[in-house]
């Protein structure tokens, strides 16, 4: 019998099984944060340990630092003390820092992909959900505790069940102004927040390869609402041709060696699935988010509908409730308050690029406050240079600094109580951008559009 | 880690499906640097009005339930990966969570600290909050040890899954960490064997 990628790539990293079904997973990348971290730190010390694979080993400053005044010290005390922590636990433990002011800082699953760090076949995880955005790649990526950052700390590996897998196979052309959010926000409107659980999903088919891999990521990054625990694409020459000549990318001859593995890394045709599920991308269209998870979703021209396969009728009823919408609304039409083009799931260069195409010569409507922060240090300084910040500035955005930012409101950029926010980011949760913040998922195009027009529109009625 | 084996105790009954965990403990609490009092807020928006009065609709703030053992409707503990959600439960006084099913994450996070995730089919995870609602001291008795789960009330002795290892972790009060460091001349010899790019 075949082996699927996922199996391949694991099974590569399986250091011994144990009683009981569990495996001891080695892994390859263990990025760290400064809100998860802390207590991890703190148990090596309490068992008077080292990190260790410091090599292995790669710290940022993302989810709770301003994206105004970086050069200043952070006002907020607990935020600062945080941020002083992770320096302070980075310098005693001897792990590379990309703090505050650093060329290299941002968004942890901005950064890891930007510097060639992510790499096809490895084994990633970070203290984060959201590290599933890193299967793009081919690689195995997931989100873990607080516990499991200490013991990747202390061992490098990780005490794990192997997952089961499930392939989405989508084919065709996806219709004019459809992107690869609205492609994620489609599957999760099907499966709901609980479809994936207890899986490893495998993106494939015409659509998926089509996608650049700033497009796959989004896609993989959301993997975990649909509660898989991560998602993942065959690497292929857009991945090698992404990874090569990057600052931890294999150069020379080790990267002829590399891309040579690398080929291997795809499911093979008699590969076994424990679920199969199929998609045409002509049913794909702009989507939104009208409740209070990221599976209440629907096309930019239905009505937010009477009841959900996924919800009870009385959650159902609390997150309209929550969100001020009735059974039967358009959200086309909707007016909104403020747009926030950010986080992990669509703030990379290429997002900022189709907004900045959009927003061009247009000005922002007077109702809405409209902020765009740029995943990176490296994706600021390349809008800055590619004119997109100025663009983004001369429309009446805010051009912020690098960070979570908004998409879970740590710092000091919150959706105020009963807004509404047409938001790139990945979650719609109650109070998720501030308490009392409603969100509306979407992707950078129709929040874009959202921002211009002061209200949501469907984005197919643009020219692509 | 405690040692985990009997619980006995009334339930506190929270019949919302895909209780995520910026519900749980949200992001705006997660700036402390070590895992505990994190209860204080918990559930701190279904919990707290906005001039931080107790909002009376909510469970955790009825006198008339109680107990150690939080019941919850399906996909519990969905979002992000914050362990501050499961050290939230605990310190605030949960023992068990029972739900129909939970997040992957959390489900580990919160094996992770002592903190058992019982999963029950639909139909139990109906029966038990029928119970509560007819009797809110209604009793509930979870048995570690044979991976029972029993309803006082209606006498119904239900069986849960649990892993091996993770049960023998749980009553002995054994964290990973303990295991794995055991195992550092292994993971020594399969990085001296293996290759990455």
């Amino acid at each position: 019998m075949g082996l699927t990628l996922f199996d391949k790539i694991w099974d590569a990293h399986v250091v011994a099984q144990i009683e009981g079904g569990r495996e001891i997973l080695y892994i390859d990348k263990h990025l760290i944060h400064e809100v998860t971290s802390p207590q991890a730190f703190t148990g090596l010390q309490s068992r008077n340990l080292p990190v260790f694979r410091t090599d292995k080993t790669i710290a940022t400053a993302d989810h709770n630092v301003p994206t105004i005044n970086q050069h200043l010290p952070i006002e907020e005390p607990l935020s600062a003390k945080q941020v002083a922590m992770l320096v302070e636990n980075c310098k005693d433990f001897g792990v590379e820092l990309y703090g505050l002011g650093h060329p290299n800082q941002g968004i942890v699953h901005v950064i890891g992909p930007e510097l060639g760090i992510t790499k096809p076949g490895m084994t990633i995880v970070c203290g984060d959900s959201h590290t599933s955005t890193h299967g793009a790649f081919g690689s195995i990526a997931f989100g873990i505790g607080t516990s499991q950052v200490e013991q990747v700390l202390a061992t490098q590996c990780l005490l794990q069940m192997k997952p089961k897998k499930m392939r989405i196979t989508i084919d065709g052309d996806l219709p004019p102004n459809v992107l690869s959010k609205d492609i994620i926000l489609y599957l999760l409107s099907k499966l709901g927040t609980g479809g994936a659980t207890g899986y490893f999903i495998e993106y494939a088919g015409s659509t998926i390869r089509a996608l650049s891999m700033e497009a796959r990521m989004t896609i993989c990054n959301m993997s975990i609402e649909m509660g898989a625990r991560g998602g993942l694409i065959a690497p292929d020459e857009k991945t090698f041709d992404y990874v090569k000549g990057r600052a931890f990318s294999p150069q020379g001859a080790l990267l002829y060696e590399a891309i040579t593995y690398w080929k291997s890394l795809f499911s093979d045709e008699d590969a076994i699935f424990d679920k199969e599920i199929k998609y045409s991308a002509s049913e794909i269209a702009p989507m939104l988010t009208y409740g209070t998870n990221p599976g209440m979703g629907i096309k930019v021209d239905q009505q937010v509908p009477i009841q959900t396969d996924h919800e009870s009728p009385e959650s159902f009823s609390k997150a309209l409730n929550y969100m001020g919408l009735k059974s039967g609304q358009s959200l086309e039409g909707m007016s909104i308050d403020q747009v926030f083009i950010g986080s992990c799931t669509n703030s990379r260069i290429e997002d900022l690029r189709i907004v900045a195409d959009f927003i061009k010569g247009k000005k922002v409507a007077a109702n809405v406050k409209a902020q765009i922060v740029p995943g990176s240090k490296q994706v600021e300084k390349q809008a800055i240079e590619e004119g997109i910040a100025e663009i983004a500035e001369a429309a009446g955005f805010e051009f912020r600094q690098p960070g979570c930012s908004a998409c879970l409101g740590m710092n000091e950029d919150k959706v105020p109580r009963g807004k509404y926010c047409v938001s790139t980011s990945n979650r719609n949760f109650e109070g998720r951008q501030g308490p009392g913040a409603r969100t509306l998922l979407a992707s950078p195009l129709t929040a874009a559009s959202a921002a211009i027009e002061g209200k949501i529109v469907d984005v197919r009625k643009y020219p692509s | 880690m405690k040692k985990f084996t009997k619980v006995t105790s009334s339930a506190v009954p929270l019949p919302i499906e895909n209780v995520d965990t910026d519900q749980i403990i949200p992001a705006r609490f997660l700036k402390s640097i070590t895992r505990e009092g994190f209860g204080e807020n918990l559930f701190r928006d279904w919990r707290y009005d906005q001039s931080h009065e107790p909002k009376s609709d909510f469970v955790l703030n009825n006198d008339i339930y109680k107990g150690s053992i939080l019941v919850a409707g399906a996909n519990f503990g969905c979002g992000s990966s914050r362990e501050h959600a499961a050290w939230a439960l605990v310190d605030y006084g949960f023992q068990v969570v029972i739900s129909s099913y939970f997040a992957d994450i959390f489900k580990s996070n919160a094996l992770n600290n002592g903190l058992l995730p019982i999963r029950v089919s639909e139909d139990h995870l109906e029966e038990i909050f029928k119970a509560i609602e007819s009797d809110p001291n209604a009793s509930f008795t979870v048995d570690l040890e044979n991976q029972s789960l029993l309803i006082a009330q209606t006498e119904n002795l239900i069986q849960f899954e649990i892993d091996a290892y993770k049960k023998m972790c749980l009553l002995n009060g054994y964290d990973d960490i303990d295991f794995l460091i055991s195992k550092r001349d292994e993971i020594e010899k399969f990085e001296s064997t293996y290759k990455v790019y």
